[in-house]
């Protein structure tokens, strides 16, 4: 059924031009909306500046804009580097045995729970300010979605699967490389799209508390100088960066995994 | 001695919170032959699962004995063959992959494996064909109809060889036709191949078509209360489950379910 609903969207997406155009329909109209509305009801520009004058200022500061759009990519992108490694590692370690399972997840929601905001003044006082606290925040915050998912993907392995296995002599480690880590990967791909975007969310707020450069700080300092446009212009900046990352996640996803989108896995 | 030889035996699970653990089985004493194809039915909860993995090395009992092929049960036997319900494909992998599956773990196929990887592959795909799957080796499982799915795990139960053959409600969630085609199908291999097969089933008709002997259990805690030979010649056509020799046997069985389960 769900392959029949499936097919269905793609004959659609094939044989109906408007749904290949409708995000890029959306996304101008939202601009067009804003431009009209904007000029029609006189907003001042430092409460709401129009999509034009947004523009304008990217243009304007081009330059800055783009170096401290590249400096907020490559932390973002360390800090998920990071959470990758160590997020496989402690997912595939917590989902091995049940008991580890159940000692350390409370300690992980708990964790979670803590917003990171809090963590960065910490952060500070133990590597100083700059491009780290930044990339151990984007680390910090996007960790976790990749634990739970590979750890679920280890512990929810069917118990007839394991019994065959089991009953012909398998070790655990046999079960793990054939049968726990392949099926995994699906719920760890799926977790990249959540983490990356949690990453940006972490080296952004980093870069506005503690930071010399990296779009957050240019946003602040914008702000300080009341140049309202900039902000947005940075705002829309983080979006483009967000948007073009989770594509390249869902991307990998699609490539590495394509067998789970075909197969009933979740069902 | 026979080749399956579970005597006196009580399995009790592990509690689980405050309530004591079920005892699955108590007094379970049943002997199978080599090479003998034993059917055990019963009613709902009468532990059949639990002997599938008392058989087969996976639990181990609280009291009494359990011994395969003249070796007492201390861990996994190594030498079966198993296939569910559920047939339990691995979604990445080929079919032909996942008949294979067993040789990648048990020795002395899992040291040979890459050398004779060729050689398991056309074993693998002569497995598929023999069951109705010609070609289906080359295909995703998903990509495969139910039934086409439970003749391959058959196949995946049957390729290392095993002496032992545990084989737990594998017919039961395909539909009447299908299921009585794959009856066929395991009456043939079991009559080519000769393993010991252990069947647990709540399907009577499918019982009395493909044991020699069945095994009435009670309601839990499961034992035997009666053992009967089902004396129909081989090869059995599927006719001869209209023929009255065999509802006989089946109304019987029904019988003593019925009243086990009271």
């Amino acid at each position: 059924m769900s392959d029949a609903g499936e097919e269905a969207v793609v004959a659609a997406y094939k044989s109906d031009p408007w749904v290949r155009l409708a995000p890029w329909v959306c996304t101008i109209g939202l601009f067009v909306v804003w431009e009209i509305a904007v000029r029609v009801l006189g907003v001042p520009y430092y409460i709401l500046p129009a999509p034009s004058s947004v523009a304008y200022a990217a243009y304007e500061f081009a330059g800055g804009l783009a170096e401290n759009s590249l400096q907020t990519l490559w932390t973002t992108v360390a800090g998920f580097l990071l959470a990758i490694v160590f997020g496989l590692a402690l997912g595939l370690f917590i989902g091995w045995d049940r008991r580890i399972y159940a000692g350390l997840y409370p300690l992980m929601i708990g964790f979670n729970s803590i917003p990171k905001v809090a963590v960065v003044p910490i952060l500070v006082l133990w590597v100083g300010t700059g491009w780290l606290p930044a990339v151990l925040t984007a680390f910090l915050i996007s960790f976790f979605p990749i634990v739970v998912n590979v750890a679920t993907g280890l512990a929810t392995i069917e118990p007839e699967m394991e019994d065959v296995l089991r009953a012909l002599g398998a070790k655990k480690l046999d079960i793990m490389t054939k049968v726990g880590i392949p099926r995994s990967l699906p719920y760890f791909f799926g977790s990249l799209k959540v983490a990356i975007t949690l990453a940006f969310i972490g080296s952004v707020m980093s870069e506005t508390v503690a930071a010399n450069a990296g779009v957050g700080h240019m946003m602040l300092t914008a702000q300080a100088n009341f140049e309202v446009p900039l902000v947005f212009a940075c705002l829309i900046a983080l979006a483009i960066e967000g948007i073009v990352m989770y594509a390249v996640m869902a991307w990998l996803e699609k490539r590495m995994t394509g067998w789970a989108h075909r197969s009933g896995f979740n069902r | 001695m026979s080749f399956v030889e579970i005597a006196d035996v009580a399995l009790r699970y592990a509690p689980q919170g405050g309530a004591e653990g079920t005892l699955a089985v108590d007094g379970l004493s049943l002997s199978v032959e080599k090479g003998e194809f034993v059917a055990v039915v019963g009613p709902s909860g009468c532990g059949k699962s639990t002997l599938m993995k008392l058989a087969t090395g996976l639990n181990f009992p609280t009291r009494g004995s359990v011994s395969v092929a003249g070796r007492p049960v201390k861990g996994p036997v190594s030498i079966a063959g198993m296939a569910f319900q559920n047939p339990v494909m691995l979604p990445w992998r080929l079919t032909r992959d996942n008949v294979l599956l067993p040789l990648e773990v048990v020795q002395p196929h899992r040291r040979q494996m890459r050398a004779r990887k060729a050689e398991y592959q056309a074993k693998a795909d002569a497995l598929l064909a023999s069951v109705g799957l010609e070609g289906a080796g080359e295909k995703y499982p998903w990509q495969l109809s139910g039934g086409m799915q439970q003749r391959a795990s058959l196949c995946r139960a049957l390729i290392h060889e095993p002496e032992l053959v545990m084989l737990d409600e594998p017919f039961g969630a395909l539909d009447a036709f299908t299921r009585e085609e794959l009856w066929c199908v395991m009456r043939d291999l079991h009559a080519q191949k000769n393993f010991t097969t252990i069947l647990v089933t709540h399907d009577l008709r499918e019982a009395v078509f493909l044991a020699d002997r069945i095994f009435v259990l009670s309601a839990r805690p499961g034992r035997v209360i009666k053992v009967r030979d089902v004396d129909l010649p081989r090869p059995r056509p599927l006719e001869v489950t209209y023929e009255k020799q065999f509802t006989d046997i089946v109304h019987e069985l029904r019988g003593l379910i019925a009243e086990a389960r009271q």
